[in-house]
């Protein structure tokens, strides 16, 4: 093939052998006196809608790790490509790291085809490595884009299974936001009403699930460009810290100081002319 | 994510559904509902796509688990392109219909989707083969799929007859799908059709509330 993929697609036929893998990493873990890690999940709350001139893509930002929030200012919509953003849900090292791997293939891609990426092409990407992976990489992705054929939203799901659609909500909070949606959505929206109904969805999700809070990030996608508005909305109930926590030079007494001098050793060196008109 | 996967067998998306494929004089129609769920109770999708194109003459529907139908088409719809080219002709029905056995035949521990193929060919006309779950290859002039086919097998045993014109079966079709969809939770939406004879392909949609309805509703 002239133009290949970087990420090597395994040879004809499908390849389970992770599948094997797993199921003895489980029994090894379980087995013995570790258990496996729980991995740090983002209940999350995101939403995407396509409107008359383009996508509009919405995140909440808070990450959890168990009940306590890890991050309150997470970024849940990752950059693919400069026309196609991704709003991802489920275990935020896999969102993070598959998104990323999309990202890089893309860019090559569009470098050795001197074309630039679609969004089909980027849903079919994540539909293949997420399969191959049966269900063991927890990401749940909604993808949305503006290329040469038009406006695009992909929900892409952990097993693999792919949908183009107009609207779409996914995470913990995604009933909530679903709700609003179900509502409000008219195909073909102004631009202004799209963020405003995503807006509202995230904010029902944050509302009404535990694991999405803090800021409502928003990211509007058009042909003529990408506007991402990192916080859109920020949340009612920003922490006013009492005091400052910074501690000026001196606080801490110095008891003794002690130099000691690294003794550093020439031991060869070279000099290479380079060619500079 | 994890509450909605319960009672359901497959993991992930399912799409519950109904399918079927019937020939008719000159052709075949190929129908499913729109409806994907997760888990028995959740709808993920009312508007999901089952009538997969996979070339000119030959569709095919998908019943099981979303993800390893989607994969196993787009796989066989690579396979179907390079044999064709390969041909330096239209593949034949029954060609399309192996690749799709071989590929569930060969993986069956892991793949959980069936399929029913139809299309139109040269050398044999409107066909229709059913791959199950296994992989199993049957040849049928009509057949029916999907948990929703359960509900119809009796009305498609007495109401379907040879040879029948475009417009009947198009009917007889719509009625099937519409009284599955009626019975089975896991079906829905609207019903998708497609009509293909030897000049070309028709897309034939009908909305929930345009469909016939029976006695008692």
């Amino acid at each position: 093939m002239a133009l290949s993929n970087v990420l090597e697609t395994p040879p004809s036929g499908f390849n389970f052998e992770n599948v094997f893998r797993n199921v003895a990493l489980e029994g090894l873990l379980e087995g013995g006196h570790t258990k496996a890690p729980k991995p740090k999940k983002t209940g999350t709350t995101i939403a995407g809608v396509v409107c008359k001139d383009g996508v509009v893509l919405g995140a909440d930002t808070r990450a959890t790790s168990g009940e306590v929030v890890a991050d309150k200012m997470c970024a849940k919509i990752h950059y693919i490509a400069p026309n196609i953003y991704c709003c991802g849900a489920g275990t935020a090292a896999d969102t993070e790291k598959t998104t990323d791997l999309l990202s890089s293939n893309l860019t090559i891609f569009s470098m050795d085809s001197g074309r630039n990426p679609r969004v089909v092409m980027a849903a079919n990407i994540l539909q293949d490595m997420l399969f191959r992976y049966r269900g063991q990489i927890g990401a749940n992705l909604i993808l949305g884009g503006v290329d040469c054929t038009g406006s695009h939203l992909y929900t892409v799901g952990p097993y693999g299974d792919t949908d183009k659609v107009l609207y779409l909500a996914m995470g913990s909070g995604d009933l909530a936001a679903l709700g609003i949606l179900e509502d409000r959505f008219k195909p073909n929206m102004k631009l202004e009403e799209a963020k405003e109904l995503v807006r509202d969805a995230i904010h029902s999700g944050i509302m009404s699930d535990l694991g999405s809070g803090s800021n409502i990030d928003i990211c509007v996608i058009t042909k003529q460009g990408v506007d991402y508005i990192r916080p859109y909305q920020e949340s009612e109930y920003q922490d006013k810290r009492q005091r400052t926590y910074k501690y000026r030079p001196g606080t801490t007494p110095i008891l003794t100081e002690k130099i000691v001098p690294l003794e550093v050793e020439v031991v060869k060196e070279t000099i290479q002319r380079m060619d500079t008109v | 994510m994890e509450r909605k996967y319960m009672e359901s067998q497959i993991k992930g998306v399912s799409t519950g559904t109904t399918i079927l494929a019937v020939t008719f004089n000159g052709g075949v129609v190929i129908g499913s509902d729109s409806r994907a769920s997760m888990g028995g109770n959740y709808v993920c999708s009312k508007t999901i796509n089952k009538l997969i194109q996979v070339h000119d003459r030959i569709f095919c529907c998908i019943a099981g688990s979303l993800a390893d139908a989607q994969a196993v088409t787009k796989m066989a719809k690579f396979q179907i392109s390079l044999h064709s080219i390969q041909m330096d002709s239209p593949p034949l029905v029954k060609a399309a219909a192996s690749i799709l056995k071989e590929l569930c035949y060969n993986n069956k521990e892991e793949l959980q989707a069936g399929f029913i193929t139809a299309g139109w060919d040269k050398k044999r006309g409107p066909q229709v083969y059913t791959v199950a779950l296994g992989g199993m290859l049957l040849s049928m002039p009509f057949t029916i799929g999907g948990s929703g086919s359960t509900y119809i097998y009796g009305y498609t045993d007495a109401k379907y007859k040879p040879d029948m014109t475009k417009e009947e079966c198009l009917q007889f079709a719509t009625n099937a799908l519409a009284l599955a969809m009626g019975r089975d939770n896991v079906s829905g939406g609207v019903a998708h059709l497609v009509v293909i004879t030897e000049e070309g392909v028709e897309h034939v949609v009908i909305p929930g509330d345009k469909l016939p309805k029976f006695h008692d509703e």
